[in-house]
């Protein structure tokens, strides 16, 4: 067992960790932030995206202890503390780019990186971002609306007859 | 002016808010104090008989609490099957037990040999390690056709072969279907495949059985879309557990599609061995094990013939189907080939004969349960790509072909036992060909080949049997439960209500969808009323979420309990108004007397019921607490018009969808924002079937697709992009019999989109003088570009 110390949302944390503890069995067993979900085994699916020193991140793909010292921010993190949604949080559920929620704090984690790196997406640059993100809900087609709205591009409304 | 609130209003969903910042409570996300893991010891082959298995050696490996075997489970039922069907010849199907654990012989890949209880996830995976066994292999049955030869291996020993049932229906048509192909002036034939799909909701299954021994009540957490029926199968038929000491819990559940509908063993195991144990146990299945684990779907071979009269008229239809059932029946799995498919086979179309035979197999391969749409995609698909055949081999416009032979009255008794009660499908084909501009497609199509590109127009119809359905109805059909749906309604002293449904959200969003209802009804704030689900500790006894039916059963429920609240709020505001109960009204949450300026707000009514001081108590009881059980008197009849334009590229075979266009006819839409995202991720998952998803076995039973790297889930840039997708809902007929007059829009987009796809694939082949009479799905590159080169 090692220790490590790391910043979690803005907040030091430490624990003692197995060599082969994952980041994410980290956050979701030791730290009880279980925002950060776990759909596959392949790192394929991307529920378990979080930011290590502002990069996304598949935290099923990392050790913890490969975290020794980061800066690391998960989906429980992304809201202002009373609670008010961030611009891309607010346009998932604007945009109804969600629905049973298990991908989404990945989804959001994934694109807030995106809309980091690139302000401005196409489309096509959104769907291309992400290839690592699997839903099986919503056929995408909301959540790149929602992803498209939060960085200010006109989309078409939902539905409001 | 678009509504803000109640019914059709797209009020944003509150379940948002948890599930947008990490708030969620997901099974996993369930931890009991002490709880000890479970690691599944499965198989990895395909048949066999289990010669050896040695756990002494792993047993005294660190941390191991207890190993349990086939041997633990001697005495404990079987998994049980929901649904008996009846075959042509008037014989029950076969129904093989299920053991919760092998006993002796593995008959799947995955099927769990032994179960390793202990302190850590990573001690339980080390000793299953550790276990010897040793298995027989047996040749493996992954073939339908072959499954069914005379001589060939038997899954089930006790059983005479690997065939479970051999349906027909309707048996008395059957010369009838047969004289009028014979006689007909046309007859398309056409053999084809629908693919073996894993439904994938992002959320493995997870189990966590406790058990308490102060009281002896056991619970279990679990990833359920049902969970008053994982407790009724569980408690009754597995383990022996009466209901009222068995609690089931599914919390927030990452989506269903079907297969979380089905009670499993691991279920089962966890609950059975927190009790052993006297300590909890959690499982958390990997992605590997829910290839193998979790209930598949579709994988029928089916022949359809179509006739037609010299006019074009459908004259009859016969199908036959070989269904592949899997190694065991699961849940509800003889009944999504037979009544959710054969009920199916007239579609939007007045033909007067139809005879469906089903031949339902065992195999060395997973269950094959319900998935998204359960027998109804199997049914259009068939039926729509033989359409096409025809259309195309007469030379007929396909749009016209479905136009004239469009059932245009209603009700309508279909020949194979449903009656559809309402409907209008030349106004769903009108509004689907208005917003594809059909007459644009040629220049699309010019711009297209100047890329070297095919382009192919692909149109469909379909009709679904939703709200799933009448008790008595399901009961002759051999349904081992009623279908109703539940509801509480209880209104606090203040105002606020509660509703505690039956129904269970894994993404639909009843939290937001159910109270708009409410407050349509009584005229408070939708943030008023909180919808309660997925504990049988504290819902009514409901049958669940699959089919189509929240809304149409679980809703039509709710609607119930609150007029009985309504009414009986009515008598209370008579009262304190001094009124007659008769002239009493009520909306946007005031009750006034008829013509006059008197009132009283909902608050105070509510309040007057608990602190019943000025109550006419003679005659009404205080409090405000109702239950209704709905049943349906007839299924729901959603129905649509889709088409789809796709780019082949014939150098690669490389298919992308270039345009997508649905028009469904739900009925009422109460939350059209809920009920556009319904359609996108059907859509999505029937995109998925046609051009990408296959669950694939190879001739040794070894599952080949266990895994994301090997499956292909549909990703962001394979679906359609915003300016060519629409998906409208306009066309509405009520449905006729319950009270919110809605349909179900769960499984639209993956029904009617599979054979829109493949029939806009085969039209660009033809458009580049490749004449090709069906691709099987998934249209993969490699499939396309064989078609092409006459391979």
């Amino acid at each position: 067992m090692t220790k490590v110390t790391m910043s979690v949302n803005g907040k030091s944390v430490s624990g003692e960790v197995a060599g082969n503890t994952l980041l994410v069995d980290f956050l979701r067993q030791d730290l009880r932030l279980t925002g950060t979900h776990v759909g596959c085994d392949t790192s394929q699916c991307g529920a378990c995206v979080v930011h290590v020193n502002g990069e996304a991140v598949k935290s099923c793909t990392m050790f913890a202890a490969e975290a020794e010292g980061a800066e690391v921010a998960t989906i429980e993190g992304q809201a202002a503390a009373d609670g008010t949604l961030n611009t891309l949080q607010q346009a998932f559920q604007d945009y109804h780019g969600l629905q049973c929620g298990f991908c989404t704090p990945g989804m959001v984690m994934s694109a807030a990186a995106l809309l980091k790196e690139n302000p401005q997406p196409s489309e096509a640059e959104v769907r291309d971002y992400l290839e690592g993100n699997i839903c099986r809900c919503t056929g995408y087609h909301n959540i790149v609306r929602a992803i498209m709205a939060a960085s200010g591009q006109q989309v078409p409304a939902v539905a409001a007859e | 002016m678009p509504k803000d609130h109640g019914i059709g209003a797209s009020s944003k969903r509150r379940e948002d808010v948890r599930f947008l910042t990490g708030a969620g409570n997901y099974t996993d996300d369930i931890n009991v104090h002490g709880q000890a893991y479970v690691h599944f010891l499965r198989s990895d082959a395909a048949h066999g008989t289990i010669s050896n298995l040695d756990t002494s050696e792993a047993a005294r490996m660190p941390g191991v609490v207890r190993i349990f075997t086939g041997a633990d489970f001697e005495g404990v039922g079987g998994l049980p099957c929901g649904w008996q069907v009846t075959d042509r010849h008037g014989e029950v199907m076969k129904e093989p037990a299920h053991p919760v654990l092998a006993q002796g012989k593995v008959r799947h890949v995955g099927e769990i040999i032994a179960a390793v209880v202990a302190d850590t996830l990573e001690q339980a995976r080390d000793a299953a390690e550790a276990i010897v066994v040793d298995i027989d292999e047996l040749p493996a049955v992954v073939d339908m056709k072959a499954a069914l030869e005379e001589g060939a291996t038997r899954v089930h020993d006790d059983l005479a072969d690997n065939l479970c049932y051999d349906w027909g229906f309707v048996e008395e048509n059957k010369g009838a279907v047969e004289e009028a192909i014979a006689n007909a002036a046309h007859v398309t034939t056409l053999e084809l495949v629908n693919n073996r799909l894993v439904a994938n909701p992002m959320e493995p299954r997870v189990a966590v059985g406790d058990f308490e021994r102060g009281t002896g009540n056991s619970t279990l957490y679990t990833t359920s879309q049902n969970p008053h029926v994982i407790r009724l199968l569980m408690g009754a038929f597995v383990l022996g557990i009466p209901e009222h000491k068995l609690r089931v819990v599914a919390p927030d559940v990452g989506g269903g599609f079907g297969t979380k509908i089905f009670h499993y063993a691991e279920e089962a195991f966890c609950t059975f061995a927190a009790k052993a144990l006297n300590r909890a146990v959690k499982w958390t299945s990997t992605r590997s094990e829910a290839f193998m684990s979790d209930a598949h779907g579709r994988d029928h071979v089916t022949r359809i013939e179509l006739a037609l009269d010299a006019d074009n008229n459908f004259v009859a239809v016969r199908t036959e189907t070989l269904a592949n059932m899997g190694a065991y029946l699961s849940t509800f799995a003889p009944s999504v080939p037979t009544w959710l498919h054969g009920t199916l086979m007239a579609g939007n179309y007045k033909t007067p004969n139809i005879y469906v035979n089903v031949k339902a197999v065992f195999t060395n391969t997973v269950p094959v349960d319900a998935y998204r749409g359960a027998g109804r995609p199997e049914a259009t698909f068939q039926l729509e790509r033989v359409i096409d055949k025809a259309a195309r081999e007469l030379g007929v416009d396909p749009v016209e072909l479905r136009r004239q032979n469009f059932i245009t009255e209603f009700p309508y008794a279909t020949p194979v036992a449903v009656e559809y009660d309402t409907g209008d499908y030349h106004a769903t084909m009108d509004k689907m060909l208005e917003l594809l501009d059909r007459d644009g497609f040629a220049a699309r199509r010019k711009e297209s080949e100047a890329k070297g590109k095919l382009r192919g127009l692909g149109i469909n119809c379909f009709i679904e049997a939703c709200g799933i359905a009448p008790s008595n109805l399901v009961g002759q059909l051999g349904a081992r439960a009623g279908l109703y749906e539940s509801a509480t309604v209880r209104v606090n002293a203040t105002g606020g209500l509660v509703v505690m449904t039956g129904s269970h959200s894994h993404g639909q969003g009843h939290e937001t969808s159910f109270p708009q209802v409410i407050s349509e009804m009584i005229g408070i704030p939708e943030d008023q009323v909180e919808i309660v689900h997925g504990d049988t500790a504290n819902t009514p006894m409901g049958m669940g979420t699959y089919g189509s039916r929240s809304l149409a059963v679980g809703g039509s429920a709710m609607v119930r309990a609150a007029e009985k609240i309504i009414n009986k709020t009515k008598k209370i505001a008579a009262h304190l108004l001094e009124a007659a109960e008769a002239d009493i009204e009520l909306k946007d949450g005031t009750f006034s007397v008829a013509g006059t300026d008197k009132s009283v707000a909902w608050g105070d009514v509510c309040l007057a019921a608990y602190v019943p001081h000025n109550y006419p108590l003679e005659d009404i009881e205080p409090g405000l607490e109702e239950t209704a059980f709905y049943d349906p008197s007839n299924f729901t009849y959603p129905a649509g018009a889709y088409a789809c334009e796709v780019e082949v590229d014939p150098e690669t075979g490389h298919v992308s969808i270039e345009r997508f266009i649905s028009a469904d006819d739900f009925g009422n839409v109460v939350n059209p924002m809920i009920v556009e995202g319904q359609v996108h991720g059907g859509i999505a998952q029937g995109i998925g079937q046609a051009l990408l998803e296959n669950c694939v076995y190879d001739e040794n039973g070894q599952l080949v697709s266990a895994s994301y790297m090997d499956y292909a889930m549909p990703r962001a840039d394979d679906l359609p992009h915003m300016a060519s997708y629409t998906v409208d809902h306009s066309c509405q007929t009520p449905c006729t019999h319950n009270p919110l007059g809605v349909k179900g829009c769960g499984e639209a987009g993956a029904i009617g989109s599979p054979p829109t796809v493949i029939n806009a694939i085969l039209d660009a082949l033809h458009s580049g003088g490749h004449k090709v009479d069906h691709i099987d799905m998934p249209a993969t590159p490699a499939r396309v570009w064989a078609a092409i080169n006459g391979q």
